[in-house]
């Protein structure tokens, strides 16, 4: 038995962790803007902030997507066919959720910018929840036959489990784009989102260990490592606590890291689950996708990881420079307002 | 009508709006590339101006293209799992290459490119931009070679119902992708010289602002001439690759029915698909067998007989594409280029003539010449794909067997998703064009160069209100 699908299972968990805590913000960030936003200075200091690193940070779900093609092509053809619906409603979300941002600022119109801000905020808003949904019911099993085929509906797809899921992932979303505007913009916003993140922090956490007792009771069998998912989600509660106590000390940073780091275990609960399972048949087990009835060929996965093993550290140093050489606050000073 | 032809028209919509934004995108960062270079070199605030100006439109243009690729990579898993999963282990790999290698660097580069004019070095900021230059052309080859795998499959094997990679290297030297991706990147290259040549130029015709304008009609000129004559040229080449690799793309692209020696070009003909014959045309002797084989007397094959060809190889099916389209695709790509070649040559006149004009009027010849590259990249395209029908990959797969096996079941679905990205994509063209009007007539001094207004990003000043 080769390695590489192994391999491969675990790059993908890494690309969708790094993804929703990098993306994560950003729709967090846009959710908050008709709440922390309240004039249009503000809400313009928000998407600024966000500004110069969301598309680079949506790239996490590019690859995402084209290495579970690459790696796992009947895990992709199964999911991307199988969830056709929501995943249709997703890309209409992330088309209005990347031009708002680069649009609102191009016009002074109030219509204009309105509409662009209302634009990112439900881009925003469906995406995670869809995101939510998805993964939801992956880790829920769906019916799969035994040709590979989703053969459920659409409302197959909305169970209250899903829902849950769904409402999750916009909390988790939510509370990481307050702390990233605690550290990223000037007051008040600052201040707002940091009393925000106040209330949010224990409601996240309990969620989370919520999502986790769900997933132990209605979550799809077969999996190898459940005991050790659920240690992540547990891993990832205590984290979620520790980022509100450091908020609660009103260490921005800290908390900020904390909650990045609740997401990516919260992710790995999400992967470990499932493994070696790609897509769970709630049918019949035979009829799983599994990392290893669903990968590539091996020379395929071999020049692939030449290819990661160069390029993702090579991307990582890079992205986090970008981030380091804007480090400043985006208080509403004019060099640091481009949107 | 089933659920994968309507899946197969949505692709078609998708794309062809996709690439509405992508040749501009990749001809415009060199070209924004080479004006912040001149700034930097020459220490002159007018390639800043000029920087900002043309940097301006990139970024509208370059944000619809971003969020409408997603669309494209998504797709082959919705509406085309059947080929995921038959060609996932070869297709895939350039995908996640062109996200791991090139759109991480032209994101990340842009981010900082926009967000740093005040806050980077001038040689970083400078840096960046090329980055970014070189992200997007880095990504037109690994879809490219993706592409070219559909058009012509190399470096696989079968092995029970998927084809296999055997070789890497084969798949990113192939043959096909060696024309296509010099031919689709000049005509990105074009498409922006004939942007910032028809943009200059009406600012030329109205008498504003000479200095930014005249220097960005030069450049454009020099850029939209070299990268036409490529184009033309590599164009030359990819036809005669179709006598082995797609001839029946080539009998195709020229309604040639009946297998021939000395084959005549034929300039227009009126088609009778129904009857498999021209009834009439137009036509230079010996051109066709020269321009495809170099030699005057070559035989080519017809469609006729490659369709006699395949039946026997791969049983009873309809094999021949569409060839009025073909055909006529064909020769409005091919009539647009050699436009295009004048046209830049009159540019070029224009440029660097010493006597200023005393008529300003010719300048407005060049406006409406910035929609003949979209054209022309269109009709490429629809030459390039629906050329290749009825196949999805060439010899290997037909797109009838291609699509999701759900829609089949449920064309409500994909006829939903069609309606709606068609309205989004409506909706967001308007907004585009909108916003390309509003900044293309904007006076440069006020792009950015100013600073911006406490309610804008950019002075709103407009020239011609």
């Amino acid at each position: 038995m080769n390695s590489y699908p192994v391999i491969w299972f675990v790059l993908i968990a890494i690309l969708y962790s790094g993804y929703f805590v990098l993306d994560g913000f950003d729709m967090g960030v846009g959710i908050l803007l008709p709440f922390l936003g309240k004039d249009d200075r503000a809400r313009r200091i928000m998407v600024n902030s966000i500004g110069p690193h969301w598309d680079g940070n949506e790239v996490w779900l590019i690859v995402a997507g084209g290495a579970t093609f690459a790696a796992f092509p009947q895990w992709y053809a199964t999911l991307f066919s199988g969830f056709y619906l929501p995943l249709f409603l997703l890309l209409i979300a992330l088309i209005f959720r990347g031009v708002a941002f680069e649009f609102r600022g191009k016009d002074d119109s109030q219509t204009w910018k309105s509409f662009w801000d209302w634009a990112a905020f439900f881009g925003s808003l469906i995406a995670a929840f869809l995101f939510g949904v998805a993964f939801t019911n992956i880790l829920r099993g769906v019916p799969i036959d035994n040709d590979m085929q989703y053969i459920g509906g659409f409302f197959n797809l909305l169970n209250p489990f899903a829902v849950f899921g769904g409402l999750t992932f916009i909390l988790l979303f939510v509370l990481i784009g307050a702390y990233f505007l605690v550290i990223r913009t000037g007051n008040p916003i600052d201040e707002k989102a940091g009393e925000l993140a106040n209330r949010l922090w224990l409601p996240a956490a309990l969620v989370v260990l919520v999502f986790a007792a769900l997933i132990w009771v209605f979550g799809g069998k077969g999996g190898w490592l459940n005991w050790y998912s659920i240690l992540f989600f547990v891993a990832s509660v205590v984290t979620i606590l520790v980022s509100g106590f450091a908020t609660g000390k009103k260490r921005g940073g800290w908390a900020f890291t904390w909650m990045s780091l609740g997401i990516l275990l919260f992710t790995f609960g999400i992967f470990a689950w499932l493994f070696p399972n790609v897509m769970i048949s709630s049918i019949s087990e035979v009829n799983n996708l599994t990392i290893w009835n669903s990968s590539s060929g091996i020379n395929t996965l071999q020049i692939m990881t030449i290819i990661a093993v160069v390029f993702v550290p090579l991307v990582l140093i890079y992205q986090t420079w970008s981030y380091w050489l804007l480090r400043k606050k985006v208080t509403g000073e004019k060099d640091s307002l481009h949107y | 009508m089933d659920g994968t032809n309507i899946s197969q028209l949505q692709f078609a919509v998708t794309t062809i709006y996709h690439f509405f934004f992508v040749p501009l995108t990749l001809g415009l960062s060199m070209i924004v590339a080479i004006m912040e270079t001149l700034y930097v070199v020459k220490k002159d605030p007018i390639y800043k101006v000029m920087t900002k100006f043309w940097g301006t439109l990139f970024l509208i243009n370059f944000a619809v293209g971003v969020v409408t690729g997603i669309v494209l990579e998504f797709q082959f898993g919705m509406n085309w799992s059947e080929y995921s999963r038959f060609v996932g282990d070869i297709f895939g790999a350039p995908l996640a290459m062109e996200g791991l290698m090139a759109f991480f660097l032209e994101s990340v580069f842009l981010g900082l490119w926009i967000f740093g004019w005040e806050r980077l070095s001038k040689g970083l900021h400078l840096a960046s931009i090329w980055l970014v230059a070189i992200g997007v052309n880095i990504s037109a080859f690994w879809i490219l070679a993706a592409n070219s795998f559909m058009q012509h499959p190399v470096g696989f094997e079968q092995v029970g119902e998927k084809l296999v990679l055997t070789s890497f290297s084969a798949l990113i030297t192939n043959p096909y992708l060696m024309n296509q991706f010099p031919h689709t990147v000049l005509s990105g290259f074009t498409t922006a010289g004939f942007f910032v040549l028809g943009i200059s130029a009406y600012h030329l015709a109205k008498g504003n602002n000479k200095d930014v304008f005249q220097r960005s009609f030069k450049i454009a000129a020099i850029f939209g001439l070299i990268s036409a004559l490529g184009v033309v040229g590599i164009g030359d080449r990819q036809t005669k690759g179709l006598v082995t690799m797609q001839p029946m793309k080539l009998a195709a692209a020229e309604a040639l029915w009946e297998t021939d020696e000395q084959v005549p070009l034929s300039l227009f003909a009126w088609i009778d698909e129904a009857n498999e014959t021209n009834s009439f045309a137009i036509r230079i002797p010996y051109m066709l067998s020269f321009l495809a084989t170099n030699d005057p007397n070559a035989r080519i094959t017809g469609l006729k007989d490659l369709e006699a060809e395949f039946t026997k190889l791969y049983g009873q099916a309809d094999y021949i594409p569409n060839i009025t389209l073909t055909f006529w695709t064909f020769r409005i790509m091919v009539g647009l280029g050699f436009l295009m070649i004048l046209l830049s040559l009159i540019a070029i006149y224009l440029a660097f003539r010493k006597k200023p004009l005393s008529k300003q009027r010719i300048y407005w010849l060049f406006v409406p010449a910035i929609a003949f590259p979209y054209i022309a990249n269109t009709a490429g395209w629809l030459l390039t794909e629906m050329g290749r029908q009825p196949w999805v990959v060439y010899g290997q797969m037909l797109t009838r067997n291609a699509g999701s096996p759900m829609l089949n079941d449920k064309p409500w679905m994909v006829i939903t998703s069609l309606i709606g990205f068609f309205l989004v994509y409506g909706l967001l063209a308007g907004i585009d064009v909108f916003l390309m009007f509003k900044y293309a007539r904007m006076d440069p001094n006020t792009t950015g160069i100013l600073e911006p207004t406490s309610s804008g990003i950019h002075g709103t000043k407009e020239v011609n209100k």
